[in-house]
């Protein structure tokens, strides 16, 4: 379907896009997840043909698109701030993309009765768009990127301007009609909960670049940089240094927070600088001891039993439903199903991963 | 190298479009405002002019404008304060047509105003026949200044005091409460020193309105007083004197200048401290008696006074009730459409006596003039602005500084620089594009500036090719824009009154200058010949409101 290749795109001087390439397959919801200033939204302006690259391809179905005009492309787009037409009301709206393929009468006002059943505005078609709620003119926005059918879905921040509650109960919404139209769509956003909800595949920008790509689980699992692991809030990144060579298939790594031996693929060389990921979740929860930690941490001879432990004194116990969250004085946080006390000292067990 | 050359004939092309784009309305303001001034200016600072004997008229003058402007204010903000309260914070039936009748009078011509209170409250008018006490004199006191004055401004205090209090959080006043506030020092502490930079705005701008007020203090003053507007009248028209008329006028501008830049500076601060949020969760019903009751209260009591004086003049149009100048025996009083069927009678056959049909002619002709002139030059203007460069953010004060000078500063400006022109009926459509240019420029901008590549963007991917989101998008917008503003610059020559009484020739008057002639003459023909015809401008005028309600997209900004 939808084929990016190698799009490169500076503006004055500066990068904004680097290398970029990828596919959206038949049916297939793709988010573009990064930090404001990392090329999501020119990336899309690029696919959707309001800007051009410097270099690069887009095609749909083996069709060079890199230098067809937008209104040609049959690429719907959904903005974060509606861009509704403000001189047209809702049913007007809903048909305007029906009337530029110059359908008929019937079938636009089918069209449009359908539309706005599925984004669930039955009955709005005669009021005046300025006199709906930011969440309506969302809706009638979907309804009338829908309307035509077009081969391809874009939505860039289409619930930023929107609030916590009506931001999740649409986002329910449109992973369902996306599911039910079966039109493969690019998903632009900066909240990781968004994305991981509505995609079926997750491409994280930075500074230009895809620097990881796959399924939400996947990349979950093997966030594969620190970045990666920070932005999407996974755990505890530990900034680390390879002390010795492999054992066991277990690489040694020395830390401000202790010491942890990691299990990996990688080719470590001795004084390797490496960032580990320990997950709040991992803490073993039946091991935490309560036992002085007295023993210093640092340095070789230390024994088996205090390997990828965090330890320190507790600052904050918070209640989440399931579980406590414990966060320690030096920052490092877990989740605990019982709750230590404040001020109490405490070495929790991890599993650690290692990031490179 | 290459590309330097490049970028300087880019740059040079697009200052030769910009500066094309500029032409027309900057040789417009030239010779019609900068010139004039000049002469103003040149004719002031002289040695004849700046004697002790015309600084002590001009200090006596100024004081009283101050003194009736300060006055005005405050008893605007006596009705205002409480109105905007009441709007912002109560939910009642047929608020949204009493916001409307308070915003009525703001639109309409003051000459249509003053014959409204002259209806009402004159001797010749509705109570005085029917409770005939002779002791009761309105006409030509200063309440009758400072009451229609508070008429029409109370709208100002109105929207800009009650947006803000409306777009406070009413969560704050909880909060406040919480910690012990009492209601005094809730709006002592919290609300009003939130509220402070809007109020000072409106206020400003009220008295902006007051300190320049012509019509009202001419007509309704009865020639016994005089403001710096009405000084600069009389010295050109009754009691020559240009230079004098000049002294006042710079004065006049200098004064202007200075509230209109402290009203900008309260203005931007009023909008940037208060959030916008939706105004919606701070309305409520009355429900303790003491509520009830202040709702009631000020429902019936701005229900009349808006109300009052804009039915009495259309009511004492259609009733006779004195004699006609000259008539003898057996009068018909009551109810009569004289008035309006003499309107296209020549009673005198005098060279300067013109029909009252041919003035309203004449004001829809200057009318129609000003419209086609007010766009051509403002939709160049408008379009610049809506994509400003540096430069053109300097402009855009320029532009707007015709605004700031009054009405019968702009008229004397004309006699000055044109007099031999005067001849002319084109100087009349000149002059009041003069004064209606801000207001088209302002009213297409805000369209040229919204229509966002956004809409367009959204519109091509929807399939639309280029010239097709030109005409279903750019026109459409850009159509409803330039009714608004071909209707504002309509609407405004209509009711122009200070420029008009001093530059248009007796054979052209409009119908402002009918009226003031009719109501200045005696006779109950002629005095019900001036409610027929500001009737017809009163009703002319709320007609183009409604229509330029209607083209307005929303939120297209207000004054």
């Amino acid at each position: 379907m939808l084929e990016v290749r190698n799009i490169f795109k500076a503006y004055e001087g500066r990068p904004l896009l680097n290398d970029i390439s990828f596919n959206v397959g038949a049916g297939e919801t793709v988010c573009l997840l990064g930090a404001s200033g990392s090329g999501k939204s020119t990336l899309l302006r690029i696919i959707a043909g309001l800007e051009l690259p410097d270099s690069g391809l887009i095609s749909f179905n083996g069709m060079d698109l890199t230098n067809t005009p937008p209104h040609l492309r049959d690429f719907g787009l959904v903005f974060q701030d509606y861009a509704l037409f403000p001189h047209l009301n809702v049913y007007d709206n809903v048909a305007f993309g029906l009337k530029m393929r110059r359908v008929t009468q019937d079938q636009i006002s089918e069209r449009v009765v359908s539309s706005l059943e599925m984004v669930n505005l039955s009955g709005f078609d005669k009021r005046q768009v300025t006199d709906l709620s930011g969440g309506e003119q969302q809706r009638v926005a979907l309804a009338r990127a829908l309307a035509p059918s077009p081969r391809l879905l874009m939505f860039d921040e289409p619930l930023g301007a929107l609030d916590r509650t009506l931001r999740e109960d649409l986002l329910n919404e449109l992973r369902s009609i996306l599911h039910q139209t079966n039109i493969p769509a690019i998903y632009v956003t900066h909240d990781q909960e968004e994305a991981f909800t509505i995609a079926d595949r997750v491409l994280i920008l930075q500074n230009g670049k895809i620097i990881r790509a796959g399924a939400p689980a996947e990349v979950w699992t093997r966030p594969e940089s620190a970045f990666v692991a920070r932005f999407l809030g996974l755990g505890n990144v530990i900034e680390g240094q390879v002390t010795g060579q492999q054992k066991n298939g277990e690489w040694t790594v020395e830390s401000d927070f202790g010491v942890f031996a990691v299990r990996c693929a990688h080719k470590h060389q001795k004084g390797d600088k490496v960032h580990l990921l320990a997950r709040p979740l991992s803490a073993e929860n039946d091991r935490f001891e309560r036992s002085e930690p007295t023993r210093t941490c640092r340095g070789a001879g230390v024994g088996e039993r205090s390997r990828n432990v965090l330890q320190g004194v507790v600052s904050d116990v918070i209640f989440q439903q399931e579980r406590f969250k414990v966060v320690f004085e030096n920052g490092l946080y877990v989740y605990l199903s019982e709750a230590p006390k404040v001020a109490e000292k405490l070495a929790v067990r991890v599993k650690v991963e290692c990031l490179l | 190298m290459e590309n330097r050359k490049k970028n300087l004939r880019v740059s040079v092309s697009l200052w030769l479009k910009r500066f094309s784009i500029w032409l027309l309305p900057f040789s417009f303001l030239a010779i019609s405002f900068f010139f004039p001034l000049s002469k103003i200016l040149t004719l002031t600072f002289n040695v004849n002019t700046l004697t002790t004997e015309n600084l002590q008229l001009a200090y006596r003058v100024l004081d009283f404008t101050f003194y009736q402007a300060i006055l005005s204010t405050l008893l605007t903000l006596l009705l205002g304060l409480p109105s905007a309260y009441l709007f912002a914070r109560y939910d009642f039936r047929g608020k949204a047509l009493l916001r409307a009748l308070t915003a009525v009078p703001f639109m309409l011509p003051t000459v249509a105003i003053a014959a409204g209170f002259n209806a009402l409250l004159g001797s010749r008018g509705l109570i005085h026949t029917i409770f005939p006490l002779s002791s009761f004199v309105f006409l030509g006191t200063l309440p009758a200044i400072l009451l229609a004055h508070v008429f029409y401004n109370t709208t100002i205090i109105i929207r800009v005091v009650g947006n803000a209090l409306s777009s406070l959080d009413p969560k704050m006043d909880q909060a406040a409460r919480s910690l012990g506030a009492d209601s005094f020092r809730l709006w002592w502490n919290i609300n009003l020193p939130l509220l402070r930079p809007s109020i000072l705005a409106a206020s400003l701008l009220v008295f902006l309105f007051d300190f320049t007020s012509f019509g009202v203090i001419l007509l309704l003053g009865a020639s016994k007083f005089s403001t710096l507007e009405v000084e600069i009248y009389l010295r050109v028209l009754k009691l020559p004197d240009l230079p004098l008329a000049a002294l006042l006028s710079v004065i006049q501008l200098f004064c202007t200048l200075i509230f209109s830049i402290l009203y900008a500076h309260f203005a931007s601060r009023s909008t940037t401290q208060i959030a916008p949020r939706s105004s919606k969760s701070n309305l409520r019903k009355p429900k303790t008696l003491r509520e009830k009751m202040f709702v009631v209260t000020f429902i019936f009591f701005l229900s009349s006074f808006f109300f009052l004086p804009l039915s009495a003049l259309p009511l004492r149009s259609l009733f006779r009730l004195e004699a006609d100048r000259g008539q003898r025996g057996e009068i018909q009083y009551g109810f009569t459409t004289d008035y309006y069927t003499e309107l296209f009678v020549n009673r005198r056959s005098s060279v300067f006596y013109v029909p009252p049909i041919q003035a309203t002619l004449n004001s829809l002709g200057y009318a129609s003039a000003t419209v086609a002139l007010s766009l051509l030059l403002g939709f160049p203007a408008a379009l610049a602005l809506a994509k400003p460069t540096r430069l053109e953010k300097i402009l855009d004060p320029l532009i707007m500084l015709p605004l700031g000078s009054s009405a019968v500063m702009l008229g004397l400006g004309f006699i000055i620089s044109f007099g031999s022109w005067l001849t002319s009926p084109l100087l009349v459509p000149f002059a009041h594009t003069l004064v209606a240019l801000p207001f088209v420029i302002r009213t297409l901008q805000p369209a040229l500036a919204s229509i966002p590549e956004r809409l367009r963007q959204a519109a091509s991917s929807l399939g639309a090719s280029p010239f097709e989101v030109w005409k279903n998008i750019d026109l459409p917008i850009l159509r409803r824009a330039t009714l608004a503003a071909g209707t504002f610059a309509f609407t405004i020559s209509l009711g122009e009154f200070g420029a008009t009484l001093l530059i248009s020739r007796p054979e052209y008057p409009t119908i402002p200058v009918a009226i003031e002639r009719f109501l200045s003459q005696p006779g109950g023909l002629n005095y019900g010949q001036a409610m027929a015809m500001a009737t017809i401008l009163m009703a002319l005028t709320t007609i183009s409101i409604l229509l330029i309600e209607k083209f307005r997209l929303p939120n297209a900004g207000e004054f």
